[in-house]
């Protein structure tokens, strides 16, 4: 018989590896890049990164087909054709720039808030909100107000750190993991390792999500709860754990404001707000004393309930009070939401049971002395193991904000949050609402010629804050921070071009936008707002929104519609400060940031779009960016990242200060970047072990955190249950104070603004008859495909080329269908043609599909045939931006009443069987667009990456 | 499976190739005629050798092809590929030696009809010898193709008999019309089996969840068509199927059959007779793939391996 | 080579925990990156840009999903080569190219040899070798044979490619000729089990099943029951009597 051919098992596998920090979505993976002749051999996971520790998911792995996708712009371009032709001519860096400058520089001379500045999934906010700030126009936002701005709102406004990647579960110790409403998330491949730990471990997953794919999939219960009802189900489980004494007092009175006193003297100016000392501190009752003194006082034990009579009239009581009075009562009985959440009343019980089991009888307790910021010292660190993840799927509702805040509530009744086995902060959290900046762009605020007097995004404190007029009208063109969407704040991307076009509040002279698809997925309405971008004013034949200049790596369909496109690089060809001072990527237990730096040089004319901010901020010579003799103050945002500094010794990036030794506050290095190369790309300092659980009241946590430059001075605080800005929002709609709302948001504002978390149905399920719309229509990310961003990846698309919607068992029995069928959908806004799927892991009510596989025909290189194009679909043509009419005529936008969230997910729907007539072909199609200038107009057919090197390789095979 | 022209070409052209062989070389023709010699051997290596040829345009490296002579110990298409060889080699011979000496002595013949049967048997166990595909996996699927390469050697050696001018013996004949009768009934009793036999695998042992609960697909692994669904995926539907194996026993036995009875010796008949049947072999070729299930379509869609109407 | 060699002693292979696995496609783009570039032909893609994008892989995930309502389970199910003991691949394979290690009963395709006449494929009951639709020769999972042993590679990484890359750390390679390597302990506990073994295939890769849902518990639900703190008055004496304990 014959020997067996020789393999060779140790090939070289390339000449060099170059690490960096992948950008195949915001998670922000450590990489190792292995080069092969200057090509990419490969791509793995950097094993010493703190966010990914060593895996890669399946977008990262595709990196290769991302970087070298035909799809890529080659060079600055200017609109020729109409817009939305895609007409374009090439033209030099030096003519777009100076483009560029003509068409700002009188806009900033004149009115600085006629430009819309508006960034999409930007990594960068640190320096676009500061450009924008210096620009002087308060019209700066990125992408969270259409993303999960609820979450982080909620978050913020309650335990001053939010979900996102903001905050973990402690994966080593915690007994149960609750997710809700998550699909992927940013946080993408922390959670999958997390999750293979609380699995490996033997440990509970719970899921609460009307569709079973993924992280569902792989839960021990799953709860397939209707959309939009969370909020009662939480409400529901706090009752029950209240009502079996299922609750951490200790960590109630300690952590948060349940002791605080609250007035409560009904029609007062001051009811509900909190009861506060001379010196302004809130006030608590001494359980031993009976004495009223402040919640800051040491070794106090306060009290949980008791009345204080106040001289004012009324009375004080603690939260605590106010919470009982809310949540236990019948109307958050499970028999009573049952059939609104649709889980039985026996499941609810039993999740319910399910937490305080691994709450209380599964206590985690780890030997570690700390010191509290009162300077009580503790022993031991308690911990009440039941960590719980949300994101878009509570978010992505208009009673998102409020839900979010209940499921805060929650967490906090079962204390854990920020205790070992709960959930935890990453730095730069906690940080609590008033020690983030408050908005500006009020009237005063915005100046011809003058920077913005502080950032155009923060948090506001109550109608105070609100960027109005006197009249009481938007200052912002998305009218983020007015009675619309008063603690908008990420801004409402979402309204921008809208506003603009209608001239609601006012018109803007330019566009400006940057990574961000709002002609296709990241849209409402996605023909309406290609119809707006084309709009002309009939007296002057000028666009609606005069101009129009974005900035995009590849031939997205956004393209089409800009006049001047700023291409910019691949994530393997640039600098990128992931940055302590924006989101970064640290962990719990650690502080760490990252930067990316051209592994490759461009092969392109095409410039990083930050250098390119640069560059433009010096030619209008921005304050800032320029040095007295007016010549540009950095030459690149390379230079930017080593030598900005936002206060002495603070800038982009933590690490390598000084002279490479310094953490956090340090001067300038200029060895930083190399510095940060030379450790694989990424920074990252332990928390003190001290410092580690309880952060927001820990003494060692909150010095750590000053000297890593996150506060300048300790900033500990208790979480806030209650809201006593949202109750200065509810007041002002009862008519207290001089600003208050507009007539027609008055009865909203009372419902929704409420101090204590509440529920209330979603408005497009409210505004359009059940009977005609029963259903409700979701999406989700697919783990394999990052938005529009993915189609372009061969390897990608032949995963996810196109999406079918998947129904449940029930409706395809009701409307005779099968796989493969197609249906009509329709909502009150639109009507789409799709293929469907059947699913049983589905709430019986809903439908869904992944989100963003649809594309337009003709954009991203794609061939116009491409499954794409022709089966696959975008569920954003049923949603509207604005709700159905009010009884009173007003339409509402779509989105959170209280933080201007889109609420992509209140959509309602009705289905019907398609004709077997029609073509099998998803509806709307529009025109193709044509080929863009961009690397490759004739992409190749067969791809064979890698050739080059297998055949030089055909050593492997010695065979005999 | 998907019915690949080449191979379906390949088994019928070369089974009937070769059955015609065995009876040539078992004396049946009269070849002391140069030119029915020429025509006789012309007729031999071009049906084996074009449906040999055939079976190579499927493959990636046809220029490699020699290479699956080696494992004739364990692969049945090596072996089949051997024994072919063997058999053209003594074809060769056996011709030349006709040619040059006459006849060659009756257990010449028969030794290279046994390494025909072999041969054919081994190109039935290419396919016989997959568990994969359940409904090959059959003691009948050798015999079937044994019987159809019987089949088509006899009706085409009458059709010879007749183009000679020599006669077509009776016993020829009913011999001819036995295989036909024969094959289709035992190609029946095939079919039968593959209706009626369940498989032991479903997609409850292809996933090992039945003890969750009943197993269906959810999403492919990939939303566009792969190797292995354009490859193993095709399935003719069942009532395509019924029709067409009417078709096949319409073509490949009823018209035959009809030929030989009635045909006498003329060469026109005999010729539509061979016609005809190859028509119906083709048919019942193309079903033999196109009805047969691989069991990975468990892992896209399917959840059991009987064609479903 | 095409006979089977005697069955090695050690076994290499690869552990897929459904019970963890989200389907995420990780290990499957991952594979593909490694093994386009590096052992053998590329995996190419036909249509790359247009309407019927197809290539290929040696590791895909599919989705299932059993049961109904409530009780239905999505399962997301990895698959690539399993590196039979009686592997019908190996046997079918006319030319030799196809072939199974003695030492650590890898199954290989010698890429040179290869004629693509896709019988292998035929033969093989789980779709795990795929024809390369540009080269024309067969493509299936090496078990990473250019890692697991590859000096260049650091100690740490010398594990396959979609094992490394793995987020939820689904998958694990090891040997399962050892019984007290981590795999056969992680089968032996978690009954991990076979696919299609009524195919006698004897796969060496392993699968190991979800764990069951739980069925409602009425001892925990009585832990709401707890105290008297149903009504008002009950619940505020339960409260003064914790915060008495806690002081
Ligand atoms: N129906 C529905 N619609 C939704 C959602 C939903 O759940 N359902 N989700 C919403 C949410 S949360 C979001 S965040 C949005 C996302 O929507 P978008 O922000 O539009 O996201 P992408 O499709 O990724 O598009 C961003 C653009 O950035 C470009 N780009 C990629 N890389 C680079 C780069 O390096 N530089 C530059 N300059 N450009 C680059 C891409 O080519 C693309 O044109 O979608 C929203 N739309
Ligand atoms: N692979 C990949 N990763 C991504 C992205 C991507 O495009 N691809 N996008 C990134 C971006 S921009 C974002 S914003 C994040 C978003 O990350 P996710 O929050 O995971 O966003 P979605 O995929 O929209 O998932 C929403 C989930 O909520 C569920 N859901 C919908 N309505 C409800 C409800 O009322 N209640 C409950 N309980 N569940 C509900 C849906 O079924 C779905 O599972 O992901 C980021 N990560
Ligand atoms: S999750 Fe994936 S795509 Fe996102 S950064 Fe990490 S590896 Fe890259
Ligand atoms: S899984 Fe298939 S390809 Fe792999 S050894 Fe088994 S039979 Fe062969
Ligand atoms: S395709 Fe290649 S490996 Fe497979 S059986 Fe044919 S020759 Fe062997
Ligand atoms: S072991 Fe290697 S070749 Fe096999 S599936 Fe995993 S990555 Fe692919
Ligand atoms: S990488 Fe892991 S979790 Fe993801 S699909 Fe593969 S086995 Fe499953
Ligand atoms: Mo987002």
């Amino acid at each position: 018989m014959a020997s067996e051919p020789h393999v060779e098992t140790s090939p070289e596998v390339s000449d060099e590896i170059r690490q960096t920090t992948c950008y195949m979505c915001a998670c922000r993976c450590g990489i190792n890049v292995h080069v092969r002749d200057d090509k990419i051999r490969y791509i793995e996971g950097n094993r010493d990164h703190p966010i990914n520790k060593g895996v890669l998911c399946a977008k990262g792995s595709a990196g290769i087909m991302q970087h070298y996708s035909p799809a890529r712009l080659k060079q600055p371009m200017k609109r020729v054709g109409p817009r939305g032709s895609g007409e374009f001519e090439p033209i030099s860096w030096d003519e777009a720039l100076t483009i560029a400058t003509d068409w700002l520089a009188p806009v900033r001379e004149k009115d600085p808030k006629k430009l819309a500045f508006f960034t999409g999934r930007d990594q960068s906010q640190a320096l676009t909100s500061w450009w924008a700030q210096q620009f002087g126009t308060p019209n700066f936002a990125a992408h969270g107000g259409f993303c999960s701005v609820n979450m982080a709102a909620g978050g913020i406004y309650t335990i001053g750190g939010a979900f996102w990647e903001f905050g973990a579960p402690d994966w080593d110790l915690t007994e149960m993991f609750v997710l809700f409403g998550v699909a992927e998330d940013h946080d993408s491949n922390p959670i999958k390792i997390g999750l293979g730990k609380v699995k490996g471990r033997g440990k509970r997953v719970v899921s609460v999500n009307p569709v079973q794919t993924g992280y569902a999939a792989i839960s021990d219960d799953w709860y397939g709860i209707t959309p939009g009802t969370d909020g009662l189900l939480i409400m529901s489980l706090i009752r029950e754990l209240m009502r079996s004494g299922n609750i951490d007092v200790d960590y109630l009175r300690r952590y948060t404001n349940a002791p605080w006193l609250v007035i409560r003297n009904p029609g007062a100016a001051d009811e509900g707000l909190f009861l506060r000392g001379a010196d302004g501190e809130p006030q608590v009752i001494d359980r031993l004393t009976g004495a009223v003194i402040s919640c800051k006082t040491k070794n106090v034990s306060a009290a949980m309930h008791g009345e204080v009579p106040l001289s004012s009239g009324g009375v004080a009581t603690p939260v605590f009070m106010l919470m009982t009075e809310t949540y236990m009562v019948d109307a958050y009985s499970p028999d009573t939401v049952a059939s609104t959440v649709g889980i039985s009343a026996a499941r609810i019980r039993q999740f319910a049971a399910d937490l305080a089991d691994a709450a209380f009888a599964k206590e985690v307790v780890i030997n570690q002395p700390w010191t509290d910021w009162k300077g009580e010292k503790h022993e031991t660190m308690v911990g009440r193991p039941v960590s719980m993840h949300s994101m878009r799927g509570i978010s992505a509702h208009s009673n998102g904000f409020q839900t979010c805040r209940a499921l805060h509530v929650l967490q906090l009744m079962l204390g854990s949050i920020e205790v070992p086995g709960g959930w935890r902060f990453k730095p730069p959290y906690p940080k609590p609402p008033e020690a983030h900046p408050k908005p500006a762009g009020k009237p005063d605020q915005v100046q011809a010629g003058k920077p913005l007097t502080g950032a155009p995004l923060g948090y506001v404190l109550g109608p105070d804050d609100l960027l109005i007029n006197s009249e009481g009208e938007p200052q912002r063109i998305d009218k983020a921070y007015s009675w619309d969407a008063p603690m908008a704040a990420h801004g409402l991307m979402h309204m921008v071009i809208s506003n603009a076009v209608a001239g609601d509040p006012y018109h803007v002279d330019v566009l400006f936008m940057y990574m961000a698809n709002m002609a296709w997925n990241s849209s409402m309405n996605t023909r309406g707002v290609m119809e707006m971008l084309t709009e002309k004013n009939s007296d002057t034949g000028e666009y609606k929104i005069p101009k129009l200049i974005y900035s995009d790596a590849y031939s997205s369909e956004m393209v089409a519609y800009a006049d001047l496109i700023l291409p910019d690089t691949t994530y393997l060809e640039r600098h990128d400060a992931i940055s302590l001072l924006d989101r970064p990527i640290c962990e719990a237990d650690a502080v760490a940031d990252a930067i990316r730096w051209p592994v490759f040089p461009p092969d392109r004319d095409v410039r990083g779009f930050q250098s390119v901010l640069i560059d433009l901020g010096a030619r209008l010579g921005l304050p800032g960016m320029v040095d007295e003799d007016g010549s540009p103050k950095y030459a690149d945002y390379e230079d930017y990242i080593i030598n900005h500094e936002r206060e002495p010794g603070i800038g982009p990036l933590a690490g390598f200060r000084g002279n490479g030794e310094k953490s956090g506050r340090g001067e300038p290095n200029p060895g930083q970047i190399e510095a940060y190369k030379a450790n694989g790309a990424f920074w990252h300092k332990d928390i003190p072990e001290e410092g580690r659980y309880y952060k927001m009241a820990n003494m060692a946590y909150q010095e750590f955190a000053v000297e890593m430059g996150i506060y300048d001075t300790a900033q500990p605080y208790a979480f806030q249950i209650y809201s006593e800005t949202l109750q200065k929002f509810h007041l002002a709609a009862e008519g207290h104070g001089n600003i208050q709302p507009p007539e027609h948001l008055r009865s909203r504002i009372k419902t929704c603004f409420t101090p204590l978390p509440t529920w209330y149905a979603p408005f497009e399920g409210e505004a359009v008859s059940d009977e005609e719309y029963p259903i409700h229509a979701l999406t989700q990310r697919p783990m394999a495909m990052y938005h529009s961003w993915g189609s372009q990846n061969p390897w990608l698309r032949q995963i996810h080329g196109h999406n079918p919607m998947f129904i449940p068992q029930g409706l395809a029995d009701d409307h005779g269908l099968s796989d493969g069928d197609w249906i009509w959908v329709t909502s009150h806004h639109g009507k789409i043609r799709v293929p469907v799927a059947i699913m049983a892991g589905l709430n019986e009510k809903t439908i869904w599909t992944w989100n963003a596989i649809g594309k337009r025909k003709g954009a991203w290189q794609l061939e116009e045939d491409a499954p794409e194009a022709k089966k696959g679909f975008l569920m954003n043509h049923l949603i509207k931006e604005l709700l159905p009419a009010q009884a009173d005529g007003q339409r509402w936008s779509n989105s959170d009443p209280i933080t201007g969230q889109a609420a992509w997910f209140d959509l309602k729907v009705k289905i019907e069987k398609a004709n077997p007539n029609e073509p099998a072909v998803a509806s709307p199609q529009f025109p193709a667009l044509p080929r863009m200038h961009a690397v490759d107009s004739e992409p190749v057919k067969t791809l064979r990456y890698g050739l080059q090197w297998t055949v030089k390789d055909k050593k492997v095979w010695r065979g005999k | 499976m998907h019915p690949a022209w080449s191979i379906i070409f390949f088994t019928s052209i070369s089974g009937l190739g070769l059955g015609l062989a065995g009876l040539i070389v078992l004396g049946l023709l009269d070849l002391s005629l140069f030119s029915h010699l020429l025509i006789a051997s012309f007729a031999v290596f071009g049906l084996i050798g074009a449906g040999l040829l055939s079976s190579t345009l499927h493959l990636g490296h046809p220029e490699r092809a020699w290479r699956a002579l080696s494992q004739w110990r364990s692969s049945w298409l090596s072996r089949e590929g051997v024994l072919a060889v063997l058999v053209l080699a003594s074809l060769a011979c056996w011709f030349l030696f006709t040619l040059f000496f006459g006849p060659p002595p009756l257990w010449c013949g028969i030794l290279i009809l046994l390494m025909i049967v072999a041969t054919v048997y081994a190109t039935s166990m290419i396919y016989g010898s997959l568990k994969t595909v359940a409904c090959w996996h059959h003691p009948l699927t050798p015999v079937c193709y044994l019987m159809f390469s019987a089949c088509g050697g006899s009706v085409a050696s009458l059709t010879m008999l007749a183009l000679f001018g020599q006669p077509t013996p009776q016993m020829l004949k009913e011999i001819t019309l036995t295989f036909l009768v024969g094959a289709w009934t035992l190609k029946y009793a095939w079919w039968w089996a593959l209706d009626n036999r369940g498989s032991a695998s479903n997609i409850e042992t292809a996933t090992g969840l039945g003890t969750i609960g009943k197993v269906r697909s959810l999403m492919p692994p990939h939303t566009s068509e792969n190797y292995l669904q354009k490859e193993m995926g095709f399935v003719v539907a069942r009532r395509h199927a019924i029709k067409l194996r009417y078709i096949s026993i319409f073509f490949g036995a009823l018209l035959p059959i009809v030929c030989v009875i009635f045909g006498g010796s003329s060469a026109g008949i005999l010729s539509m007779a061979t016609i005809f049947y190859i028509i119906g072999i083709f048919v019942e070729r193309w079903l033999f793939f196109a009805e047969a299930k691989h069991v990975v379509t468990l892992y896209y869609g399917d959840e059991q391996l009987s064609i479903s109407s | 080579m095409t006979s089977l060699p005697e069955p090695s002693a050690i076994k290499l292979g690869l552990v897929i925990d459904l019970d963890i696995c989200v389907g995420c496609q990780a290990c499957v783009v991952n594979c593909k990156e490694w093994n386009t570039s590096g052992y053998g032909a590329p995996l190419s893609d036909e249509s790359a840009y247009g309407a019927q994008p197809s290539g290929s892989w040696l590791n895909r995930v599919h989705a299932f999903e059993a049961g109904v309502g409530e009780d239905a389970k999505t399962v997301h199910f990895p698959k690539s080569c399993l590196h039979c003991e009686d592997a019908p691949c190996v046997t079918a394979c006319p030319t030799g190219a196809s072939f199974k290690r003695a030492e650590d009963g890898i199954v290989l395709v010698n890429e040179d040899w290869c004629i693509g006449c896709g019988l292998c494929a035929w033969s093989c009951p789980y779709g795990a070798r795929e024809m390369d639709p540009a080269e024309g020769v067969m493509k299936k999972c090496t078990l990473c044979v250019d890692r697991i042993y590859n000096e260049n590679l650091p100690e740490e990484d010398r594990v396959p490619a979609c094992v490394r890359t793995c987020p939820t750390s689904a998958r694990h390679f090891g040997d399962f000729g050892d019984p007290n390597s981590d795999v056969s302990i992680m089968v032996a506990e978690r009954g991990g089990y076979d696919l299609l073994p009524e195919q006698g295939t004897k796969p060496v890769n392993k699968y190991l099943p979800p764990r069951p849902r739980r069925q409602s518990n009425d001892e925990s639900v009585s832990l709401l029951a707890m105290a008297d703190a149903a009504t008002p008055k009950g619940f505020w004496r339960w409260m003064d009597s914790t915060l008495e304990k806690l002081g």
